[in-house]
C-alpha cells in the first residue's frame, strides 16, 4: 500500500462526511420537500408534485427577483469589473500613497455586509441622511430613494459596485504582479502606447485573473442577499427583491417551505449550470 | 464514644445530603420564551415568575428571550427540538391553528376547565380554540386606532372629537396639508402598519358576516365587495398622498419616531405605540401623554359593521407539547386579577382578565380597554387571523394599494386567491 492510498483512507472519510452531511444531504432534502406543501412543522405530507414550480414561474414577483439578478450581474461585469481593473492597474504600480489607496478601496469589502447595508440606509435616508443634506444644501428637495419602487433597484447597485470592486481590485493587483517586467519594457522600446500596452499585454497576461473574478462576480450576484435585506427587504412592492431574498420572504417568513424549497432548487440548477458551462467553455486552461 | 458520635454526625451529614440530592431532583425547570423587550415589563414578568417560584418549592421558571421578528423567524425549528421551551407567546389565529395541527401545543381545555376560563372573556378564549378545545391562555389586548398629536390638530383647527366618518377623515387630511402638516405616519416598510386600513375598512363595511363569509369560501369570498370597497376607500385616501415621504421605507420603529418627533398629525396604530415612541423619538418622550389624542378607525356610510366592532391582537401563551404541569400553572397563577392588576395600574398593556383590566392606569389606555370589553365583534389582525402565508398577501396588497401600484379588485383577488391555495 502507498503511502497516496494510506493518506487517501486517512483523509477522505472526514471530508466525504462532513460534505455529505452538510452539502448532499440538505440538498437532496430540499429537493424533496420542494414537491410538497409544507409548513415546516412535522414530516411533508402533502404531495403536489411540480405545483410550486408551476406557482413559482407564473409569480410575477420571481420575475422580478429573476430580472434584478440579472440586473446585478450585468453591472457587475460591465461597472464593477472595469472599475476594479483600472484602479488596480493604477495602484499595482509603486507609487507613494499606493498602498494606502489599496487598503481604502478594500475596506468597504472587509465590512460585514449587514453592517454596509444599515449604513447606506443612513446615507439614503431622504430626513437626516448624507444624501438628503447634499440635496438640502442646493435648496432642493431630497428624494426618498429606497422609498421609490423605480429607484431603489439602482441605489442597491451602487451599494454593491462600492462593496465588492476593492476585492476584484485586490485579485487583479496580485495578478498583475505575477507579470514578467520585461515585458512591458519590450512594448515600450517597441513603442507602444499606455493603452496598447493595457489592451495587448495586461488584459491578455491577466486573462485567468479576469475569468476568475468574473466566475466570482456572477455567482456572487446570483447570490445576493445579505446587503438587500437590511437596505429594503426586497420592498418597495417586491421592486428589489432577489432570489434568495424571495425565497426567504416567501418561504422562510410564510412558512411555505416546501415552495421555499422549490426557489433553492431552481437557484441552485441555475449557479451548477452556469459554474460548470463556465468552467468548460472559458476556464478550460486555467 | 467519640467515634460513635462521629459515625453519628457522618451519617447524618449522608442522610441530609441525600435528602437534598433527592430535593432537587424534584425540581422541575419551566422554560418561557417570551418577546418583551421593554425592561421594566420584562423585570415585571421576572417578579411573578419569583413569586410563583416562591409559592411553590421545587419549582423553577427558566426565563429566554428572544426578540420579536427572530421568535416568529425560529419557532418553527425551535418548536422541534428537544430544548424547546415550555411557555411560548402567540398572537393567536392561524400560526396557532398550524401549530396546532402539527401536534407541539398542548391541549388546555382540562386544566382551564377548574375556574380558570371564567376569568376570560369567552371571545378571547375563541380565539385560542381549535376545534372545540382550548390551546392557549390570552392575556394582552389591542386596539387599533389613531392616535394624533393634539399640537398639529390645533394648528390646523381641527376637532378630533368631529372625525366620525371615513369622508371626515378625508377632509381632515386636506385639511392638515392646507396648513403644511403632513397628515399620516405610516411604517409602509414593514407593511402590516398599512393593513390595518384595508382589514378596518372591510370591519367597518361588511362587519363580521363578511369576514365570516369569506372565511367558509362562501360567494366570492375575500374577492366578494366588501373587500373590493375597502381597497376602493383606502385608494381614496392613498391618493391624497397623505403620507411622510418615504413612508414606503420607513420601519415600524422608525415610523413611530417619525410621529414623536412631530413629523406627523396621525398614525393609524396600536398601544405599544406609546412605548416604541418613547424608543426612538429625538428627545426619547415623543409626544406626551397630554398631547396625544386617540379617535377610533371612522365609520363608512352604508356600512353593514357596527361602530364599536374593534380590530386588534389578543396574544397569550401556549403551552408546547410534553411541557411539566407546572407551566399550565405558572400560566394560571400568571392570569390571576391580582397579578395583571399590577400590569395595569402601571400601563404595560391592557390585560385581558376580569378585574385587571378596569384597573388600566392611563385614562387613554383605559378607553381602549373598555373598547375592547364593550365590543360585540373584536377582529383579530387579519394578517395573524388568516396564517402567515394568506396573511403576507394581505400585508403585500394593502402595501401596493397604498402606493398606488393595484387596482382594489386586483388586491381583493389576490387575497381571495392566496386564501383558497392555502385551504
Amino acid at each position: 500500500m502507498g503511502s497516496g492510498t494510506t493518506a487517501l483512507l486517512l483523509g477522505l472519510p472526514p471530508a466525504l462526511l462532513l460534505f455529505t452531511l452538510f452539502v448532499a444531504l440538505p440538498m437532496g432534502e430540499a429537493g424533496w420537500y420542494s414537491v410538497f406543501r409544507w409548513s415546516g412543522f412535522g414530516a411533508p405530507t402533502e404531495f403536489v408534485g411540480l405545483r410550486n414550480f408551476a406557482q413559482l414561474l407564473a409569480h410575477e414577483d420571481f420575475r422580478t427577483a429573476l430580472l434584478n439578478n440579472g440586473l446585478i450581474i450585468v453591472v457587475s461585469l460591465l461597472l464593477q469589473l472595469p472599475l476594479a481593473l483600472g484602479l488596480a492597474v493604477l495602484l499595482a504600480e509603486r507609487w507613494r500613497g499606493t498602498t494606502l489607496f489599496r487598503l481604502i478601496f478594500f475596506l468597504p469589502y472587509i465590512l460585514a455586509e449587514v453592517a454596509a447595508g444599515l449604513i447606506w440606509r443612513f446615507v439614503y435616508d431622504g430626513d437626516h441622511g448624507l444624501l438628503a443634506k447634499l440635496w438640502t444644501a442646493f435648496g432642493a428637495t431630497p428624494p426618498q430613494v429606497l422609498a421609490e419602487p423605480e429607484l431603489a433597484m439602482y441605489a442597491i447597485l451602487v451599494v454593491i459596485v462600492w462593496k465588492y470592486f476593492g476585492f476584484h481590485m485586490m485579485l487583479y493587483i496580485a495578478g498583475l504582479q505575477q507579470v514578467d517586467k520585461s515585458l512591458y519594457e519590450a512594448a515600450r522600446i517597441d513603442g507602444a502606447s499606455r493603452w496598447q500596452v493595457f489592451r495587448l499585454v495586461t488584459v491578455p497576461m491577466l486573462g485567468g485573473t479576469i475569468r476568475l473574478s468574473v466566475l466570482f462576480a456572477v455567482l456572487g450576484s446570483l447570490q445576493m442577499f445579505d446587503l438587500v435585506m437590511p437596505l429594503t427587504k426586497g420592498g418597495p412592492s417586491n421592486s428589489t427583491q432577489t432570489m434568495v431574498t424571495f425565497l426567504y420572504t416567501f418561504g422562510v417568513t410564510r412558512m411555505e417551505v416546501g415552495f421555499g424549497s422549490a426557489v433553492g432548487m431552481v437557484l441552485f440548477v441555475i449557479c451548477v449550470a452556469f459554474a460548470f458551462g463556465y468552467k468548460r467553455w472559458f476556464m478550460r486552461d486555467d | 464514644m467519640r467515634l460513635f458520635r462521629l459515625i453519628r454526625g457522618g451519617l447524618a451529614a449522608l442522610f441530609t445530603a441525600a435528602l437534598s440530592l433527592s430535593a432537587s431532583a424534584q425540581t422541575t425547570t419551566v422554560r418561557w420564551l417570551h418577546i418583551e423587550q421593554n425592561a421594566e415589563v420584562a423585570a415585571f414578568y421576572a417578579d411573578v415568575a419569583r413569586r410563583f417560584e416562591a409559592s411553590r418549592p421545587g419549582t423553577k421558571i427558566e426565563m429566554q428571550f428572544l426578540e420579536n421578528e427572530a421568535f416568529k423567524k425560529k419557532l418553527t425549528t425551535l418548536l422541534q427540538s428537544p430544548a424547546k421551551p415550555h411557555i411560548i407567546y402567540s398572537w393567536a389565529g392561524g400560526v396557532l391553528r398550524e401549530q396546532v395541527k402539527a401536534g407541539v401545543i398542548e391541549d388546555l381545555t382540562l386544566p382551564l376547565a377548574g375556574g380558570w376560563r371564567e376569568r376570560f372573556p369567552p371571545a378571547a378564549l375563541d380565539l385560542y380554540t381549535v376545534n372545540g378545545r382550548t390551546y392557549g391562555v390570552p392575556m394582552i389586548t389591542t386596539q387599533v386606532g389613531f392616535f394624533y398629536n393634539k399640537d398639529l390638530f390645533a394648528k390646523a383647527g381641527i376637532d378630533a372629537s368631529t372625525i366620525r366618518t371615513w369622508d371626515d377623515l378625508l377632509a381632515t387630511v386636506k385639511k392638515l396639508q392646507a396648513a403644511g402638516i403632513t397628515p399620516i405616519i405610516a411604517g409602509g416598510g414593514d407593511k402590516w402598519p398599512l393593513h390595518f386600513y384595508w382589514s378596518h375598512l372591510a370591519i367597518r363595511i361588511g362587519g363580521k358576516d363578511a369576514f365570516d363569509a369569506a372565511l367558509k369560501g362562501q360567494g366570492q369570498g375575500f374577492a366578494s365587495e366588501t373587500f373590493v370597497r375597502a381597497g376602493e376607500l383606502f385608494r381614496q385616501l392613498a391618493d391624497l398622498k397623505p403620507f411622510q415621504p418615504g413612508y414606503l421605507a420607513a420601519t415600524y420603529p422608525q415610523s413611530t419616531g417619525q410621529f414623536g418627533d412631530g413629523k406627523g398629525a396621525m398614525t393609524l396604530m396600536l398601544d405599544g405605540l406609546r412605548r416604541t415612541m418613547m424608543a426612538n423619538s429625538g428627545d426619547k418622550i415623543g409626544v406626551p401623554d397630554a398631547k396625544l389624542g386617540w379617535f377610533p378607525f371612522p365609520t363608512v356610510a352604508g356600512g353593514r359593521g357596527a361602530p364599536d366592532d374593534t380590530l386588534g391582537g389578543m396574544n397569550g401563551w401556549l403551552v408546547t407539547k410534553g411541557a411539566p404541569k407546572e407551566a399550565a400553572e405558572f400560566l394560571k397563577f400568571f392570569t390571576e386579577a391580582q397579578n395583571q392588576r399590577v400590569a395595569a395600574e402601571k400601563s404595560y398593556f391592557i390585560p385581558v382578565v376580569a378585574g385587571a383590566r378596569e384597573h388600566v392606569g392611563l385614562p387613554m389606555l383605559r378607553l381602549l380597554a373598555e373598547n375592547v370589553g364593550r365590543s360585540k365583534y373584536h377582529q383579530l389582525f387579519y394578517d395573524q387571523m388568516l396564517g402567515p402565508a394568506v396573511g403576507a398577501v394581505v400585508n403585500d396588497v394593502s402595501a401596493d394599494l397604498a402606493a398606488g401600484r393595484l387596482k382594489p379588485q386586483e388586491a381583493a383577488a389576490k387575497v381571495q386567491q392566496a386564501w383558497q391555495q392555502a385551504n
